[in-house]
């Protein structure tokens, strides 16, 4: 067990060494250690989070066949720290009426709905945060928590814009982690587990090969977990000034802002680890941590710019659109995709692994065939009544 | 007083001071903010159980989802955006006395049972909780007739709760 | 380490807690609040007694989970029944509410 092997176990007993060689308590020493350990790891998330600001700036610049900040900096690096040192000086307002204490603990909520995500990730087989042998659930619980700060920041804003964006913010929220949660038993049945680590362990083939409509379903609703585009309604700012954060100025809106970009950068590294073999590649990651470490992020970062893809390339859909897409569509398919492969899994569980491979992937193309088909025949008998009406001002003569 | 002692004494206190704020905060969504806390609160006491599956479960259903009801309820039932009159009704001393004496009772008679102060026996290495679980919920030997029974009791709640919220315009 | 005392004492204070919110509270939503307080220290018996008693017999868990469940249910009607009457009636006052359909 060397440095290039176990880093974080070498600098932790080093640590505690230095510690009980001071006269600490172990049991003390041990505490702080930790500490100190999720201090550097929320660090370098935010330094990360600085970054994607200039990601998210240059990509959307791309898409839209333009350049991006390239004055600041070589390439434009170092406008994030203008960024942030514009909303650091900017005047930090309290609308009048707002409830103080809600309205100022809403921004850190949600921030560490975000950072708490962090314990449960892999970052290489030796270093994970928690390793909770219900970590996909606590996937679920961290964004529980984030549905909670939008309404807080919503209500107390004291702005009926505000609680409007906020209340159909969380509506979205609350309603698309059904589909998600289905989603994440996918690798649950295929791994037995539901831990991270043993979910990547157990990819000795990619899931999303496996299941790939599970790895479409759980990324359009992890877009809308996140509340972005196209499911941006509360906070676009052509819709509702800006729902749930019109209220909010200078650096808790930073914190807003930052939160989404990390969060969205957390979900491209779930759907890395859930469905694409999390810090695995072809035997990589057990050459050194650092390895796996670089192979997650670069997978995540793959992931962030699919859902940064999505986000520039698609329109905006309406709040009933949103709703009537995940109760009447996407709900009932990701139900009868788990027990479709709940019950693939049991029949061919004991078998090559081509044919499971084959199997599970003619099952997934089954049920996405017979869900579009049944959705076309509807919107075809919807298209029909409406064919039949006759305009009432011919547009033109 | 062990680490473990220390942790549980904090956040138990953490847990009943913020109960006691649910029941006697004046402003309705605070009481519901405080109630997370608590909510909260109850999570970690069942991490320090070693039921870290129903402490994640606790804040997936109750946070996620009955928090969040209670505050909706609340901002969707006031005619004003402050609450107004009293928050509690005129005979609340009697209601202090009952909660006082209940918890006078249910300590008295539970610190006569012998089994008040044992202490817990370690856990097996390689008990997988959530895996026996799992065999109890859905093995017929196990509680799958409870399971099932709940899962009917959750469809006729929904059913019944979208009747009788629905605005027949 | 810790004694099963505690956290029966802790229930206990809980359970009492939301007692005196379901008796002295006058806002239905909040006589809601006060049940869901008596919920949460019912399961931290249950929970307890299984951590204290044999590990291996799952039923203290699957009765958590089971009341999970019914506070889920119970909250979801109990707040549909407060919306309602709220419509109704303008008010969620529990001492207002005192009449019949007429």
């Amino acid at each position: 067990m060397n440095f290039w092997n176990d880093p974080l176990k070498v600098a932790a007993d080093w640590l505690t060494g230095i510690f009980t060689s001071w006269g600490m308590n172990a049991v003390f020493a041990h505490v702080l250690v930790a500490f100190l350990g999720v201090l550097i790891l929320i660090t370098i998330l935010m330094v990360i989070d600085v970054f994607l600001v200039w990601i998210e700036r240059k990509v959307v610049a791309r898409f839209q066949d333009r350049l991006g900040p390239n004055r600041v900096g070589p390439f434009g690096l170092i406008q994030p720290f203008a960024d942030i040192i514009k909303l650091l000086i900017k005047e930090d307002t309290t609308p009048d009426g707002a409830d103080k204490v809600v309205y100022n603990i809403a921004p850190l909520l949600s921030m560490m709905s975000v950072l708490i995500l962090w314990a449960v990730v892999p970052l290489a087989p030796v270093m994970i945060g928690v390793d909770l042998n219900a970590g996909v659930l606590f996937i679920i619980a961290a964004g529980a928590i984030g549905t909670l700060s939008i309404i807080m920041a919503g209500w107390s804003s004291n702005n009926k814009f505000s609680v409007i964006g906020a209340f159909r913010q969380v509506a979205v929220m609350v309603s698309f982690e059904i589909p998600m949660l289905a989603m994440l038993l996918i690798p649950t049945i295929f791994s037995g587990s539901m831990g991270m680590n043993a979910i990547i362990q157990s990819q000795n083939i990619w899931f999303v090969f496996l299941s790939p409509l599970a790895a479409l379903i759980f990324l359009i609703a992890a877009i809308a977990e996140l509340g972005r585009a196209p499911f941006d309604l509360a906070e676009g700012e052509s819709e509702l000034v800006s729902g749930y954060n019109i209220e909010y100025s200078g650096m808790k809106f930073g914190m807003f802002y930052a939160g989404e970009l990390l969060h969205a950068f957390t979900y491209g590294g779930f759907w890395a680890i859930l469905f694409f073999g999390g810090y695995r590649f072809f035997g990589l990651e057990k050459v050194s941590p650092f390895l796996a470490i670089a192979i997650i992020v670069i997978k995540a970062l793959v992931g962030y710019w699919v859902i940064m893809w999505v986000k520039y390339t698609m329109m905006r859909i309406r709040i009933d659109q949103m709703l009537a897409f995940n109760w009447k569509f996407l709900t009932p398919v990701a139900f009868v995709l788990v027990m479709v492969t709940a019950l693939m899994n049991a029949l061919l569980s004991g078998a090559d692994s081509w044919l499971y491979v084959t199997g599970m992937i003619l099952s997934n193309v089954i049920v996405a065939w017979v869900s579009l088909e049944i959705v076309r025949s509807v919107s075809k008998k919807e298209r029909e009544k409406v064919e039949g009406l006759k305009p009432v001002v011919e547009a033109h003569h | 007083m062990t680490g473990e002692q220390i942790f549980f004494l904090l956040v138990g206190l953490v847990t009943l001071g913020a109960a006691l704020m649910v029941v006697t905060s004046r402003d309705l969504v605070h009481a519901a903010l405080w109630l997370v806390a608590t909510l909260f609160g109850v999570a970690v006491i069942y991490t320090l159980l070693n039921a870290g599956f129903i402490a994640v479960v606790q804040v997936v259903v109750y946070i996620g989802a009955i928090a969040i009801l209670f505050i909706f309820a609340v901002m969707l039932t006031r005619r004003t955006l402050r609450d107004t009159g009293a928050s509690v009704n005129k005979n609340w001393w009697a209601g202090a006395v009952v909660a006082v004496a209940t918890f006078a009772g249910l300590t008295f008679l539970l610190q006569s049972w012998s089994g008040f102060s044992k202490t817990a026996a370690v856990i097996p290495s390689g008990f997988d909780a959530i895996s026996q679980l799992g065999d109890a919920l859905t093995s017929p030997a196990g509680y799958v007739l409870p399971f099932e029974v709940a899962s009917v009791l959750l469809l006729a709640a929904l059913v019944g709760a979208v009747y009788l919220a629905f605005n027949k315009k | 380490m810790i004694p099963l005392s505690w956290y029966l004492i802790l229930a206990a204070a809980l359970f009492s807690i939301g007692l005196f919110g379901v008796l002295a509270r006058r806002n239905a939503v909040a006589i809601l609040l006060g049940v869901e307080l008596m919920l949460n220290a019912v399961n931290i018996n249950l929970v307890a007694f299984w951590r204290y008693g044999d590990v291996t017999q799952m039923a203290g868990q699957v009765f958590a989970i089971i009341v999970f469940a019914v506070a889920a249910a119970e909250v979801a009607v109990g707040l549909a029944l407060v919306i309602s009457v709220y419509r109704r009636r303008n008010t969620v006052v529990a001492e207002e509410l005192d009449l019949l359909k007429w």
